[in-house]
């Protein structure tokens, strides 16, 4: 059993999900923010739907972004869903003159087929070129709840933990040194999200 | 072009009032089938990939008792689920989101009052802002190019609006998906409106849920394949057993359909 998770607040809204799916797997958590920041001594969560460009400001706003740079390059565990994913690149076309955390390298791009955003159920498959990465034991594929308009392109392809196929095919997650981070959202994907989730938490604790 | 993984959802409604599970026919005789968290708990078992809680609580004080059932719900639910019926503001929309609602559908009030839809998708975002909409095929339309109205207040009221242009609207204004019900078959069991859903589905760039007729597999398979509905949602057919979501799912795998089985 974990000690606890510092779940951080991105001001994206809604991290209830991440909160309710944390106490139904029995793992405590505490919110961290600005004003209550995160130490480094817990693993980092970083969840919720939000825009690139206004996510990034109310992080850097309260300067939490330079905290989770310095915490991350320490070798915290971080784990990033959806935006909290998206914000890692050095960029993404949703906020062209934005800068990311730029702690993984490459951009996010916006889906140019089919109806976007891309809202369901897809299939994720592990990547063969994973170079033996998976630390955490992720299962090779399964089904998971995707919301999203954007997707990250990682510039090292050995980065790519899950890709899915949305008239793309796109990086569906990323596995590179502490770091850890998902599109689609574990929160909502049922039983095999649930897993995912408990998976990470194992690796890190 | 590369090929699309992603999946055509299947969604159980449950209608709920005071906080209960009910069923009637043309909303009256209601009767109480049970604790909607233990049915959406089965749900969620079988495979249904969504959820959607349609309230028609009658009275203010019943309404109340949704904030509570949603927060129940989403403690025992890990797929999303959508909270529909008497939204008619912004804080309401976020105290559902708050309590754990994935999104919310708006319908006679978002025609009353379209800008609703902008203010949902500006502060929360399109992705939790379902639109949906009563359609029923227009008397003396061309029956080969049909214009649907709008109708509202549960069906009560028609609007005289074209249910498409409305559509659109809702899209320009920020809807994230439509729920579109057809009050032609709405409660019929003559299978969804093929022709309703793919006029819908193909014109517009948000998602369509299909709505009204479900009957066996053979309704979902058509309104996927010909109806090009990304999700197809039904509420007899599973309160009354007749099939399980898991059951329709295997046989819809079997017609090629991408679902989550």
């Amino acid at each position: 059993m974990v000690e606890a998770i510092d779940v951080v607040e991105i001001g994206a809204g809604n991290i209830g999900s991440v909160k309710r799916c944390l106490e139904m797997l029995d793992i405590r958590y505490q919110v961290v923010n600005a004003t209550n920041p995160p130490t480094g001594d817990m693993p980092l969560l970083l969840p919720g739907v939000g825009a690139f460009g206004p996510v990034m400001d109310h992080l850097r706003k309260d300067r939490l972004d330079e905290r989770l740079v310095d915490l991350v390059k320490n070798g915290t565990p971080y784990l990033g869903i959806c935006i909290g994913m998206q914000i890692l690149f050095d960029s993404s076309e949703e906020a062209k003159n934005t800068r990311g955390l730029g702690l993984v390298s490459g951009v996010v791009r916006k889906f140019q087929d089919g109806k976007v955003p891309q809202i369901g159920w897809n299939n994720i498959e592990i990547s063969p070129s994973l170079n033996g990465k998976n630390t955490a034991h992720f299962p090779e594929e399964g089904y998971v709840y995707f919301v999203n308009s954007y997707y990250p392109d990682p510039a090292v392809k050995e980065n790519v933990l899950y890709y899915a196929d949305y008239y793309v095919r796109f990086c569906a997650a990323v596995a590179h040194k502490n770091i850890t981070a998902f599109q689609f959202h574990p929160e909502k994907s049922g039983k095999f999200g649930k897993e995912l989730l408990k998976r990470w938490i194992d690796s890190v604790t | 072009m590369s090929h699309n993984g992603l999946c055509r959802r299947i969604i159980p409604c449950l209608d709920v009032a005071g906080g209960r599970t009910v069923k009637g026919v043309n909303f009256s005789n209601l009767r109480d089938i049970g604790d909607p968290v233990e049915l959406a708990q089965r749900y969620e078992e079988e495979g249904a990939d969504e959820l959607m809680f349609l309230d028609i609580s009658a009275t203010h004080e019943e309404r109340k008792t949704v904030f509570d059932l949603v927060e129940r719900v989403a403690y025992k639910l890990s797929i999303p689920f959508t909270v529909g019926g008497g939204i008619s503001n912004l804080s309401d929309v976020e105290r559902l989101l708050n309590c754990g609602a994935e999104k919310v559908s708006v319908n006679s009030s978002a025609v009353k009052r379209p800008e609703l839809v902008s203010e949902i998708a500006f502060a929360c975002g399109s992705q939790c802002c379902v639109v949906a909409i009563d359609a029923r095929m227009r008397k003396d339309t061309d029956k080969e190019d049909p214009i649907w109205d709008v109708l509202v207040q549960g069906g009560r009221q028609n609007t005289g609006l074209d249910a498409f242009a409305w559509a659109q609207k809702c899209v320009e204004n920020g809807a994230g998906e439509i729920l579109l019900t057809s009050w032609d078959r709405d409660g019929t069991q003559d299978g969804f409106d093929l022709k309703l859903t793919r006029k819908f589905s193909d014109g517009l760039p948000i998602p369509v849920i299909a709505s009204g007729g479900a009957s066996g597999p053979g309704s979902f398979i058509e309104v996927f394949q010909e109806g090009h509905a990304d999700a197809a949602l039904a509420a007899t057919i599973f309160h009354d057993g007749m099939w399980t979501v898991q059951k329709l799912k295997d046989e819809v795998k079997k017609a090629k359909i991408a679902v989550r089985v």
